[in-house]
């Protein structure tokens, strides 16, 4: 049943194409979860800050925002890029290309909650305390409030980055070749899936997990927020 | 942008009856597996809080590692690695009865009932313990506390956060499109490949997830309203 040979003769392929995206194919799980991660909080960031704008014309669509993608399969957003993109574009797009648009677009939603939640944990009086020493509001907002407020999302953060990581085996529904993608090629040839699906497993459950423990350490380290 | 729009599509030939179907599907899909993840959440987030250890060490390694891995890894693992692992006589059952729907019953709902439990495990830790304790006092044995003691306020407790991963759940079912089980996702490519409209076609399977989502958290926050306990729980007009 455990034929373990399957996978040490399919290592470097599962580990090096898949997993880092070093090879012959325009793929790598880590390729894109980490720019995803990066993009994704840069958008959030504007979005949490959109959300908790004074006027309603920008915290209205920020809202909108959230709440469709938080309402929308990411399969689905997965195919409206790769429908989509090439129409608005006018041009081929390939696959990385978006996978880390539809990942971004779609993280930054959930991204956005974080921050929201993270500028909002941040005591009152230190806004207060900010316009009292004649600071301006985006000047507060970028020296007092934010510092801050980064510091206690960083545990959501990272519980964000492992299901980000997680959902970018997705991508290899539109064929970009990823952990999960060479798995699938190595299947078909071998014809052994119970190995091959399990390694796979092994080695997304070894990152998540330890992931998850650095998140909790975090967690300890900063305390409670 | 030289696309030519053309929304007729979505109600001439068979995109609505495969609409209709996928639909169908999503739901059959989702409430099965959520029924499957709701008993092993609540079995193995109560048994994560008992005092037996190798009980709780067992409820741990099934949430930490079917939780920490990607749901369509699972899709693939029930779907290819376990069918040729059971009796003859059932992977003949299962190629008659749909493989596919049942491989994907169990990765949901195994993957989600490890999610639930998380969220069972937090509300009975909300629980103060002294509650527990009465129980023990009042003579009930653990289990008996369990059941009529401690899940049924923590049940309660966790509306909120079980509709969010309910919803989950339901946006996840998609993943099954994977091993070609023909639910809403699935139906909307079939429109995309027949009629080659995929602004229309993706347009329509959206709006069926976001009604989906949108009227089963109004259903789940009225429940929540009528199953408030009085003066316990105030969670029925607390906004999530």
């Amino acid at each position: 049943m455990l034929e373990l040979d399957v996978v040490w003769r399919n290592l470097p392929f599962l580990m090096l194409q898949g997993f880092l995206g070093i090879g012959n194919f325009v793929g790598g799980t880590l390729r894109l979860a980490i720019p995803s991660i990066v993009l994704g909080f840069a958008l959030g960031i504007f979005i949490g800050l959109a959300r908790l704008a004074p006027q309603w014309w920008i915290r209205l669509p920020a809202t909108a925002y959230v709440e469709f993608f938080r309402g929308v399969p990411l399969v689905m957003v997965i195919f409206w890029m790769w429908f989509v993109m090439p129409i608005v574009l006018k041009t081929a797009i390939p696959e990385f290309g978006v996978a880390l648009t539809a990942f971004v677009v779609f993280e930054a939603a959930y991204l956005g909650e974080i921050v929201r939640a993270g500028i909002q944990s941040v005591p009152r009086g230190q806004v207060e305390a900010a316009t009292a020493l004649g600071l301006t509001g985006a000047q507060g907002m970028r020296h007092v409030i934010l510092p801050q407020a980064l510091k206690n999302m960083i545990p959501s953060l990272v519980t964000q980055f492992i299901v980000l990581f997680k959902d970018t085996s997705l991508a290899s529904i539109i064929g970009f070749m990823d952990l999960t993608k060479a798995a699938q090629v190595v299947n078909n040839r071998e014809i052994r899936p119970f190995p091959i699906y399990l390694f796979i497993a092994v080695v997304y459950w070894v990152c998540t997990y330890s992931m998850s423990r650095y998140a909790r350490y975090l967690e300890k380290r900063i305390g409670p927020a | 942008m030289n696309y030519q729009f053309n929304w007729s599509v979505l109600w001439t030939g068979e995109s609505g009856r495969w609409l209709l179907s996928g639909l169908i599907t999503t739901l059959e899909l989702s409430i099965v597996a959520w029924l499957v993840a709701a008993a092993l959440g609540i079995v193995s987030g109560a048994l994560r809080t008992v005092r037996f250890w190798p009980l709780r060490a067992a409820a741990t390694f099934y949430v930490e590692f079917f939780r920490n891995v990607p749901l369509l890894v699972w899709m693939f693992f029930w779907y290819f690695a376990v069918p040729p692992l059971l009796p003859q006589g059932l992977q003949d059952w299962l190629l008659d009865h749909g493989l596919e729907f049942w491989a994907a019953v169990c990765a949901l709902g195994v993957y989600s009932g490890a999610r639930f439990s998380e969220v069972l495990r937090s509300g009975i830790q909300s629980i103060p313990r002294t509650q527990f304790e009465a129980a023990m006092a009042a003579g009930l044995t653990t289990f008996q506390a369990y059941r009529h003691v401690i899940l049924p306020v923590a049940l309660r407790l966790i509306i909120p956060p079980g509709t969010n991963e309910s919803l989950n759940l339901l946006k996840n079912s998609s993943v099954a499109l994977t091993i070609s089980v023909a639910e809403l996702t699935f139906q909307t490519r079939q429109i995309e490949t027949y009629t080659a409209k995929a602004i229309e076609a993706l347009t329509a399977g959206t709006l069926v997830y976001l009604v989906l989502c949108v009227s089963i958290a109004s259903v789940m926050s009225w429940v929540e309203r009528r199953t408030a306990i009085p003066g316990l729980i105030v969670g029925g007009r607390q906004r999530r």
